[in-house]
This record gives C-alpha cells, sequence and structure tokens, in this order.
C-alpha cells in the first residue's frame, strides 16, 4: 500500500519530462476515478429522493412508524419492513459471528498442516462465489424442511418464549436469518482471518515468551489486535445482509407483520422491492423509492456506527 | 489496513445501492429507449409478410403467448414476435411509453391510462381480450383428500384468516365422509404484484362479505404466507403440508396439483376447467371497450374465480408490415391457435366475442 514512499530515495537521478508528466497524469486519474465514485453514490441517492418526493410529502415521518402497506387504497408505511430488514441482519450476525471468528482463528492458526488449512481457506472464499438465487432454492428445498421439525418443537416445547411463540409456517424470519448468516459467513471469516494473519509475528512470540498458553494468547493478544480488521468485516457483512434481495424473498414469508415470533413470517424492505416493483404505479413507486432510500440511510448509519467503534477502541 | 477498510466500507454503501441503480435503470429504460426497429422494409400486405414485433406484459397468458408466438413462427417463419412477461403494470408503461408493438394487461386499462394515452397520441386504445383463466385453489393435505369441496364461507374464512384449521366444521360441512386434519392452514398468497391476485381479490371482494383489502394486482392481505411468482406459490404448498393457495390453472394443471371445488353464487360446487371457466361468461354482455370483468358469475356450471386478459394495440403503426403481422396474428390465434389454448388449460374465447375482436383489431389498427 506504502510502496510508493520506497522510490523517494532513489529519484536522484533525472526524471525526464514525460516521465513527469505521467505522474501528474496518473494523479488526475486517480483523482477522477475516487470522486467519480462519490460522485455516482451522490447522484443515485438524489435520483432515488426525487421519485420518493410524492410520498415523502403525502406521509412525512410517519412512514417509518406506520404498518399498513395498502396499495389500494394507496396508504403505506414502512415499518414491518425495516424491522424485518433489521432483525434478519441481527440474526444473521448473532449465528455467522462467532462461526466466522471461530473458521478464522482455526485458520490463522497452525492446527493444520498448510496443505490442508488452504484447501479450506479457498473453499470458505467459494461459499461468498455462490449466487444468491441458489441459496435461495436451497432454502426452499432443504432449509425450510430441515428446520421444520426444530421449528415445531422449538415452538412446542418453548412456545412459552415470545420469540417461538408462533407455529412455523414453513418460510419465516429464522430461516431468513440462517440463509443469511451462511451467506455473510465467508466475508466474517475471510477478513477476519486477514486481520488475524496480519497481526505481527512478535507480539505472538513476545506472548508465548512471557509464558502464555495458546488461550491467552488468542484471547489476550491476537483477537484484541486484530480487532478493527474483525469488526469491518462484520460491518461489511451486516452490510450484505441488510440489502440481500434474492435469497430472502425466496424464504421470509413476505408478510407485512411486526411479531416477536422468528419463527413468523415476515419481510425485508428489499424483498418488497424486488416483490412490488414490477406492478406499482403511481405512489406506491414513490413509496417504494422512499422505502429505498430508507435502506440507503440505515446502511449509512451501519457505517458510521462502525467507524465510531474502530475510532474507539484505537484510541484505548 | 484502515484505508482499506473505509473503502470497503463504501463499497457496502454503494453494493447496497446497487437495487435502487437497478429500479431506476429499468424505469429511465421504460421511458426513454427507442423503439424497437427490427423490422425489414415495408412489404405488400398479404400471405408472406415479414415484421419482428416486441410486446411485454402479463404473466398470467405468458405460457400461452410464448406457445403462440413460437407455432405461429413456424407456420409464418416471416413473422417473429417476442414476448417480455415482465407484468402487467409494466406492460401498461410500456404500452404508453410506445417502447413495445404491443402490451398485454390482466387488468383492463383504467380511466387515467386512457385519458394518457389519448392526450400522448390523440387517438383511442385499443384493448382486445385474446383469452381468459380460472385461479384455483392448489393445496396440499398429504395424499388423503383428493377432492376438497370448498363453500363460500369456508374459502371466505380462509383468506380473512377466521378458518384456521383444516377439520373446521365450515370445511367439513361440504366434505362429508373426508377424514379431514386437525393441523392449521397455511394461506400462501403472491407477494409480488400479479393479475393472479387482481382476478382473485376481484371475486374475493365481491363474495367475502367481511373482506377489507379490496381488489387490486397487490393487496394487503389480513393472514398467510407470501411467495414470488406462481412457482414460489407451487413449491410453498408442495412442500408444506397443510397448505393451500391461489394460483391460475394452467399452472395447477401443469404441476399435478391438488385444486378445490368452489361453490359459485348458484349454490353448486364446481370443478376447475377451462369449459367451467367459459360457462362462467356465458350471457355476459360485453362492453365497447372489451373491459369484460366476471367477478362473481351467476350460471350454474360456472366456476366463480376466471378472468379475461388484453392484448394493447396502438391504432397507427409506422410500419405496414407490423400492422399487417398483427392482423393476420390475432385471426391466426381465434382459429387455429384456439388449440393451443386449450391444451394449456387456457379458455378459448369463440363465437360472438371472438368475431368482434377479429373485426376491431382489422378495422382499426392501420398502418401510418
Amino acid at each position: 500500500m506504502s510502496s510508493v514512499t520506497g522510490d523517494s530515495q532513489k529519484a536522484t537521478y533525472q526524471r525526464s519530462a514525460v516521465s513527469r508528466k505521467a505522474d501528474v497524469g496518473f494523479l488526475w486519474l486517480t483523482r477522477f476515478f475516487a470522486l467519480a465514485v462519490g460522485g455516482v453514490l451522490a447522484w443515485i441517492a438524489v435520483e432515488v429522493a426525487i421519485e420518493a418526493l410524492p410520498a415523502i410529502r403525502q406521509f412525512g415521518w410517519q412512514f417509518l412508524f406506520s404498518s399498513t402497506w395498502d396499495p389500494v387504497d394507496d396508504v403505506y408505511g414502512a415499518w414491518p419492513f425495516i424491522y424485518g430488514t433489521v432483525v434478519s441482519s441481527l440474526i444473521a450476525l448473532i449465528l455467522a459471528l462467532p462461526v466466522g471468528i471461530g473458521v478464522a482463528l482455526f485458520l490463522s492458526e497452525d492446527f493444520l498442516p498448510p496443505r490442508i488449512q488452504q484447501p479450506i481457506v479457498f473453499m470458505v472464499e467459494l461459499l461468498a462465489a455462490i449466487p444468491s438465487v441458489v441459496y435461495g432454492l436451497w432454502g426452499i428445498f432443504v432449509l425450510i424442511p430441515l428446520l421444520g421439525s426444530i421449528g415445531l418443537w422449538l415452538h412446542q416445547n418453548l412456545g412459552w418464549i415470545p420469540l417461538f411463540s408462533t407455529p412455523p409456517r414453513g418460510p419465516g424470519m429464522h430461516i431468513a436469518g440462517v440463509v443469511l448468516a451462511i451467506m455473510i459467513l465467508p466475508l466474517i471469516a475471510a477478513i477476519s482471518r486477514d486481520a488475524l494473519v496480519s497481526v505481527p509475528r512478535d507480539l505472538r512470540q513476545g506472548a508465548y515468551g512471557l509464558g502464555a498458553t495458546r488461550w491467552e494468547t488468542i484471547f489476550k493478544i491476537l483477537l484484541p489486535a486484530a480487532f478493527s480488521g474483525i469488526v469491518g468485516g462484520t460491518m461489511l457483512a451486516l452490510g450484505r445482509a441488510l440489502g440481500e434481495t434474492m435469497a430472502v424473498t425466496m424464504v421470509i414469508g413476505n408478510a407485512a407483520n411486526v411479531s416477536p415470533s422468528i419463527l413468523a413470517p415476515a419481510s425485508t424492505v428489499s424483498a418488497l422491492l424486488a416483490n412490488q416493483f414490477a406492478e406499482a404505479g403511481g405512489l406506491q413507486i414513490a413509496s417504494l423509492m422512499y422505502a429505498a432510500l430508507i435502506l440507503f440511510g440505515l446502511t449509512l448509519l451501519v457505517n458510521m456506527l462502525a467507524e465510531l467503534l474502530i475510532r474507539r477502541v484505537r484510541q484505548i | 489496513m484502515f484505508s482499506y477498510l473505509q473503502s470497503s466500507r463504501w463499497g457496502v454503501a454503494a453494493s447496497s445501492l446497487a437495487l435502487a441503480v437497478g429500479l431506476i435503470s429499468c424505469q429511465s429504460q421504460t421511458a426513454e429507449a427507442p423503439p424497437q426497429a427490427g423490422t425489414s422494409p415495408a412489404s405488400p400486405a398479404g400471405g408472406d409478410v415479414k415484421a419482428s414485433l416486441s410486446g411485454a406484459g402479463a404473466s398470467f397468458p405468458a405460457p400461452l403467448y410464448q406457445r403462440w408466438f413460437s407455432e405461429y413462427n413456424k407456420e409464418n417463419p416471416g413473422v417473429q414476435i417476442s414476448y417480455q412477461s415482465v407484468g402487467s403494470g409494466a406492460g401498461v408503461e410500456q404500452y404508453l411509453a410506445k417502447t413495445v408493438d404491443f402490451g398485454a394487461t390482466d387488468a383492463p386499462l383504467t380511466e387515467e391510462e386512457r385519458k394518457q394515452f389519448q392526450s400522448k397520441y390523440n387517438a383511442e386504445p385499443i384493448q382486445v381480450p385474446m383469452t381468459g383463466g380460472a385461479v384455483v385453489f392448489a393445496y396440499n393435505l398429504g395424499g388423503d383428500v383428493e377432492n376438497l369441496r370448498l363453500s363460500r364461507e369456508a374459502y371466505c374464512g380462509i383468506v380473512q384468516g377466521e378458518v384456521k384449521t383444516w377439520n373446521d366444521p365450515l370445511i367439513a360441512q361440504a366434505n362429508q365422509g373426508v377424514n379431514l386434519p386437525s393441523t392449521p392452514i397455511n394461506f400462501v398468497h403472491r407477494s409480488d404484484g400479479s393479475g393472479t391476485t387482481f382476478i382473485f381479490t376481484n371475486h374475493i371482494a365481491e363474495a367475502c362479505p367481511n373482506w377489507k383489502a379490496g381488489s387490486g394486482k397487490s393487496v394487503e392481505w389480513p393472514t398467510g404466507v407470501g411467495a414470488k411468482g406462481n412457482e414460489g406459490i407451487t413449491a410453498q404448498v408442495q412442500q408444506t403440508e397443510g397448505s393451500i393457495g391461489y394460483v391460475e390453472f394452467a399452472y395447477a394443471n401443469e404441476n399435478n396439483l391438488n385444486m378445490a371445488s368452489l361453490e359459485n353464487s348458484a349454490g353448486e360446487f364446481v370443478e376447475p376447467g377451462p369449459q367451467a371457466a367459459a360457462a362462467a361468461l356465458e350471457g355476459q354482455e360485453i362492453p365497447e371497450d372489451f373491459a369484460l370483468e366476471v367477478p362473481d358469475p351467476s350460471g350454474q356450471n360456472a366456476y366463480p374465480i376466471v378472468g379475461l386478459t388484453w392484448l394493447l394495440l396502438y391504432p397507427q403503426y409506422d410500419d405496414p408490415a407490423k400492422a399487417q403481422a398483427l392482423k393476420n396474428f390475432v385471426n391466426w390465434a381465434f382459429s387455429d391457435g384456439g388449440k393451443y389454448a386449450e391444451e394449456l388449460g387456457y379458455l378459448p374465447l369463440t363465437g360472438e366475442v371472438a368475431q368482434r375482436v377479429q373485426s376491431t383489431v382489422s378495422e382499426e389498427v392501420a398502418a401510418r
């Protein structure tokens, strides 16, 4: 990343004009690309906001808290979808985080000979390359029947806990959570592993030198040192979970209700967009755009929180 | 490391917006894309017309349209018709924006859409029914229950979430001697906007006194699980015992789903099928703009949930070959094409309606 600085010592000889021009040109080229990314982002946000304007005027902030989504009478509120987006992503995170960090630890320590370790690392990263529609189909045909009986057992034996208070009806929040967890697992595992591997060797040697056990080294030295990388990977994963559309639409049940039970069908903002955009018109399109804007804001919020978290940890 | 994280986080924000980009680009595409110009130079009207037409719209008749277009192409190799089943709403939008040669919809044009067309093109839109079909309740009660009969109170109750278990007296009443389980009913509805939902809710709103959600391509469902597309509902129903959902007859037929017989407004239980659907349209007065809706047919043998689906044509085409090809195709669809409709479980339009459609198309569609 900082290879350019190494050249400065050698640059004592006279450089040609062409070479200097190329330098300046390259600087401007990269500058342009960097600004273009920001520009595209702003462009999208503005465009979505303009499309959403009729709905923003009509419903205002009430849109965020109302749970009616009624295309017949043109009354819209996004609360069930916002709730579903946040809760399904949280379930995914709760499931995927411990597993992901565990995988990262296992694959960054010397538990396995490299000959076996490398293929496993490769396989974890390959999980990220599976198209989401395949995850969705797998969810419908494998996961729903598999989790159906587990869900039923949970409801019958632990039904007094609000989390399991409704009988499972096939698709639902829990299926979406599990599918999302599998989808974001490679992100968490791969980035956390990179962070753990790049912890300086000296730190580890020092810990062993002071007589720390492997447990102590992992939990008191390695994980804290790699913390910002792990948080970064987690936030990237959360971002994917919040925005994931296809697989979630296929397994979440698409019902606009807010239920404390994770066995009940629910819906997310992106599922709503995928479902209704094709046949929408007028105020419904504006409301869908408004919902898209909210999803945009939600993702931004998550990223800002992550940034804050990392800064605080750095200060300690 | 830090900068890497920062940049990757922007990446998240950008990728989470990818969907929004897609949506916007979809929209502007329909508004700005130039009309398809795949037509060969104008050829004289007659048997060997050479034209390539593109259409978009309803998914309800899509299997039939696709079959029709490919069969028609085999008989008339000069005419290529492509069809995108993007949904009725998008079909109407593309029709109004003139990015297609014809549109297709399951819900007749609204007053507003007609006005839009008139002010834009200074002409009346041409809307003709091509076929119709029934929407059926497909269910899964294991292999035990083969011929379920649902009274009006029963299916209204299921859709409204009032009838919750399969052995509810409202269901049991009409199914004497059938061993109904005590398991909960899992109602599956479409989560995407669709013409099938329009036809279904059109009937429910008419037949069920307590139904409050109205009728439309998507409504606010009081109960149930949403699945995307006919295939989504089929997967749900096939997989979860105790499920019941609505799909169009052609689709249920092809997938060998169990279909319930429904009680019609005359009090008779009718099995779904093309004949029962045709009976629903018998004796109906068809208005000038062909916008016939039969939310609750009164005939003795009429299957209660039926609807028509329409083709949207322009009164003027820049290319005479296109106009001629469309006229020829419509005539063919009502003569030789009828057998494919029946084969796929759609309702072939015959008699007076067919004649009126053919004469309307041949009189009103013209080349500039």
